[in-house]
């Protein structure tokens, strides 16, 4: 719970400064202000894609969600109160070195669609398509690279459902994994209209763009509930 | 070249153009059209709230009478009955059916940014809501766990539901509920940052955009809450898990389940339980706000101050959670730290309601339906809220938790004052829905029976909490000796005036359905507003709102009773020294809306000229 009100207070914190202390000075009662002396977004100031406002503030929602996901691992681990009968059933488990491999491929995917991205605002259409096209396959070898490690689990002598530890991990990494297919969807959509729809570029840059920023979260994310996975 | 946003573009770039019966009514993409969806699931699925409500009343006030209320399904409706008030009706009620209808309305924008995105959270919705009705109808019904759904008895046997379905289909419509939600939370919250018109700053959009957008945040970050849990707590129930579940004997036997912390979940449910209270509560502020300034023909008094306060409650709301668990055993310093930041939160929404008062004084206040239960509201939230002040603290709620007096409590905060505003900006906004007036005097019998009905059900309520009644029982016996004949008189009394209230909806229903076919029509601004729904070109305002020229906006949403000017309101879409739009002049009128287009139109021509 301390991860999850951290984030909020950063995060409200972020909107009140972005929001109101920047607009403090306004006084919207008054009519005689020009429009622009308001708002600031005279022709020349240009806002963000919609797109781009809509994808961070649902990793404002996905943040949420992992970081509560975390706070329960913690607090089910006996980080919380009545500890000491909470860590009697707490059996660690020893974690697949696969899952070091799936780390490595899903750095590498993310590497990817940051080069697809660079290569987006460059106009440049074979090396926007190939890497895009590497991004989505090397991620959807990480999915199945972490389909295999819960089948190990499952066959290991660690398997026992009503340990915390490996239903936590079943847990955190299927809910990632529906996130990395969720992008995968977006991912589809952008190839099929590059490939086969013969969509310039130009048209495709933002989502290629967003798609980068989507990779490099669910690998931050990855990186931290890989961390705590090894960890504990 | 600068970046055109959605709001900007002519129509032929920004927006689908339905053509069919289906894609303008049903699989609709217009935000609108959605509203009103999301309006109608949510009514219809309050209303078989409501009836359980009077189910359990009946019960209660005359025990042993009905054979049809076995005690599971007491516990069934009370279970069902609060699930579906907080989160199906009013959530879905403020945020998918007003939000819907008012942010690009009163932004100056076309649509949402992402209209597709829109029209799935409508159809995930309805699937959370039929998911849910669903368990009414499964072996076992649905489940009778309360609707905090405490584990563990919640997927225990002997809790109504949770051998059977009725438990997992309750979790999986939440879920559902949830992806719903965040669809259209998305939605509104990119609407309100990117679409605005030209001239709409921030700190001009009116109080109900700041309520909805606000309580949009709140909810994106907290329903993860609710999301966790259910995930869990579904595991629980099918998996083997023992997230949530202790070690514990059921039945005789012991179960499989062992180490779980009940208190885990306590505290997910809370995190989501708190802030719930203020995504209700947030839209019905800022509702209010704008229903006390239009009908007392008064801009609102101390409007940044009413922003900050509405950050203010957002912000502290992710820090009380845990005063609902006074009781629960957590760390006992957790109950101070808790009950200080309740006392806190206390501070801006006690601002407000200054502000509303303050915004009365003086004001040329007309007795309209809306403006009844605007301040119907301000009395009610008053009286819920400090009610909350002595739940707040430790020492007073531990004997009162778990009695009538958090019952009434709760019903009062969050249960009748949203609901006042909820109607209240039903017969306010329903002239630019439909294009029509609804019946006053039906809305003013609607409004005293409402009120008044109320107060008969929930005054008692707070006495028999401090006379130790406890809640969620199905009957009490004789041998209960602390609990005097006179409860049971209170409770028949209670149920008499439940049933009244309940009736007195269908005068509401009525007056709905009538009013579309039979209503007076109501012109384009019949109460003389300033927000820019008022001034769209047609009412009911057509697909992409504004027809070819967006509006700009030149001023506040409150300039009302200026000094000076001709009329005692200036729209926020005249520039200074400009005139107010013909047609516009607030008079409801008999000519037909094409007409009042025309006028509209010249007027532009004029303008331009």
């Amino acid at each position: 719970m301390s991860l999850t009100l951290a984030y909020s207070a950063l995060l409200t914190g972020v909107l009140v400064w972005l929001f109101l202390v920047r607009k403090f000075s306004a006084k919207p009662w008054d009519a005689s202000v020009p429009i622009s002396a308001l708002d600031g977004h005279d022709e020349s100031v240009e806002r963000p894609p919609a797109a781009k406002v809509g994808l961070l503030a649902f990793l404002g929602v996905a943040s949420s969600l992992f970081g509560l996901f975390i706070s329960a691992y913690f607090i089910r681990m006996g980080g919380g109160h009545g500890a000491d009968v909470a860590l009697s059933d707490w059996r660690a488990i020893s974690e697949s070195p696969l899952l070091w491999v799936n780390s490595i491929v899903l750095v590498f995917a993310s590497i990817t669609m940051q080069s697809s991205r660079v290569a987006a605002a460059r106009g440049d259409a074979r090396r926007t398509r190939s890497t895009l096209f590497w991004g989505g396959l090397l991620t959807i070898a990480f999915l199945i690279g972490q389909l295999i490690a819960w089948r190990q689990l499952r066959v290991s002598q660690f398997f026992d459902p009503s340990n915390p530890a490996v239903a936590f991990f079943y847990l955190l990494t299927g809910v990632h994994g529906l996130h990395l297919l969720g992008g995968l969807y977006v991912w589809g959509r952008t190839y099929l209209r590059l490939r086969f729809q013969h969509a310039e570029v130009i048209d495709v840059r933002l989502s290629v763009e967003l798609c980068s920023v989507y990779w490099h979260y669910l690998l931050i994310v990855w990186i931290v509930l890989f961390g705590l996975l090894l960890a504990t | 070249m600068a970046y055109v946003a959605i709001a900007d573009r002519d129509n032929a770039h920004a927006l689908h153009d339905p053509q069919t019966f289906l894609t303008k009514y049903v699989w609709s993409q217009d935000h609108k059209v959605i509203a009103i969806q999301y309006a109608v699931v949510a009514i219809a699925i309050g209303l078989v709230a409501l009836v359980m409500s009077v189910l359990m009343r009946l019960q209660l006030g005359f025990p042993n009478t009905f054979s049809f209320i076995a005690p599971q399904n007491y516990l069934q409706f009370i279970t069902m009955h609060g699930m579906i008030m907080v989160i199906y009706l009013l959530t879905a009620l403020f945020l998918g059916g007003f939000g819907n209808f008012l942010i690009p309305l009163m932004c100056g924008s076309r649509d949402m940014v992402f209209p597709y995105m829109n029209m799935l959270s409508f159809w995930f919705y309805l699937v959370a809501v039929l998911v849910l009705a669903a368990s009414l109808f499964v072996p076992g019904g649905p489940t009778g766990a309360g609707w905090t759904l405490y584990p563990p008895q919640a997927v225990m046997p002997g809790t109504p539901g949770a051998a059977n379905w009725g438990i997992v289909l309750m979790l999986a419509s939440l879920a559902i509920f949830i992806v719903a939600f965040t669809m259209g939370g998305l939605n509104y919250i990119t609407t309100v940052l990117q679409a605005r018109c030209r001239g709409m700053t921030l700190m001009r959009m009116p109080l109900s955009v700041w309520g909805i957008f606000c309580a949009t945040i709140l909810g994106l970050l907290a329903f993860p809450a609710l999301f966790v849990s259910a995930v869990m707590m579904t595991l629980d129930s099918l998996a083997g898990t023992s997230f949530f579940l202790p070690a514990i004997a059921s039945l005789g036997h012991n179960a499989t389940h062992g180490g779980g912390s009940p208190l885990l979940f306590q505290h997910l449910f809370w995190f989501f339980g708190h802030p719930e209270v203020y995504i209700v509560a947030l839209p019905a502020f800022g509702i209010v706000s704008d229903l006390l300034s239009t009908h007392a023909r008064k801009n609102i008094f101390g409007y940044r101050m009413m922003v900050w306060a509405i950050l203010a409650i957002a912000c502290l709301s992710f820090v009380v959670w845990a005063h609902h668990m006074y009781v629960s055993g957590m760390n006992p310093y957790f109950g101070f730290f808790f009950a200080t930041t309740t006392l806190i939160i206390a501070v801006p929404t006690a601002l407000k309601v200054y502000n509303w008062v303050l915004t009365l004084y003086r004001g040329d206040i007309h007795l309209n339906v809306p403006m009844l239960f605007a301040m119907g509201f301000i009395f009610t939230f008053i009286n819920g809220g400090l009610t909350g002040l002595f739940l707040g603290n430790v020492t007073v709620d531990v004997p009162l938790s778990g009695t009538y007096f958090v019952v009434a409590h709760f019903h009062m905060v969050m249960g009748v004052s949203p609901i006042l505003v909820v109607f209240g900006a039903i017969y306010h906004w329903y002239p630019k829905i439909t294009g029509r007036m609804m019946n006053e005097t039906l809305g003013k019998i609607h409004f005293w029976s409402t009120l008044l009905g109320t107060y008969a059900i929930y005054l008692p309520m707070h006495y028999l909490g401090i006379m130790g009644v406890p809640r969620r029982y199905y009957a009490y016996s004789n041998s209960i000796d602390f609990i005097p004949l006179s409860v049971q008189q209170a409770n028949k009394w209670i149920t008499i005036s439940a049933i009244f209230v309940a009736t007195m909806q269908l005068i509401f229903l009525f007056n709905l359905v009538w009013s579309y076919f039979k209503g007076k029509p109501s012109g384009p601004n019949p109460w003389r507003a300033t927000t820019l729904e008022w001034q769209t070109a047609d009412t009911p305002a057509k697909h992409g709102n504004w027809g070819p020229k967006l509006p700009v906006v030149y001023r506040w949403a409150y300039d009302y009773s200026v000094p000076g000017a001709p009329e005692d309101f200036i729209p926020q879409n005249v520039p200074a020294g400009g005139n107010i739009p013909a047609g516009h002049d607030g008079h409801a009128h008999d000519h037909d809306h094409d007409h009042d287009h025309d006028h509209d139109h010249d007027h532009k021509r004029d303008k331009k000229s």
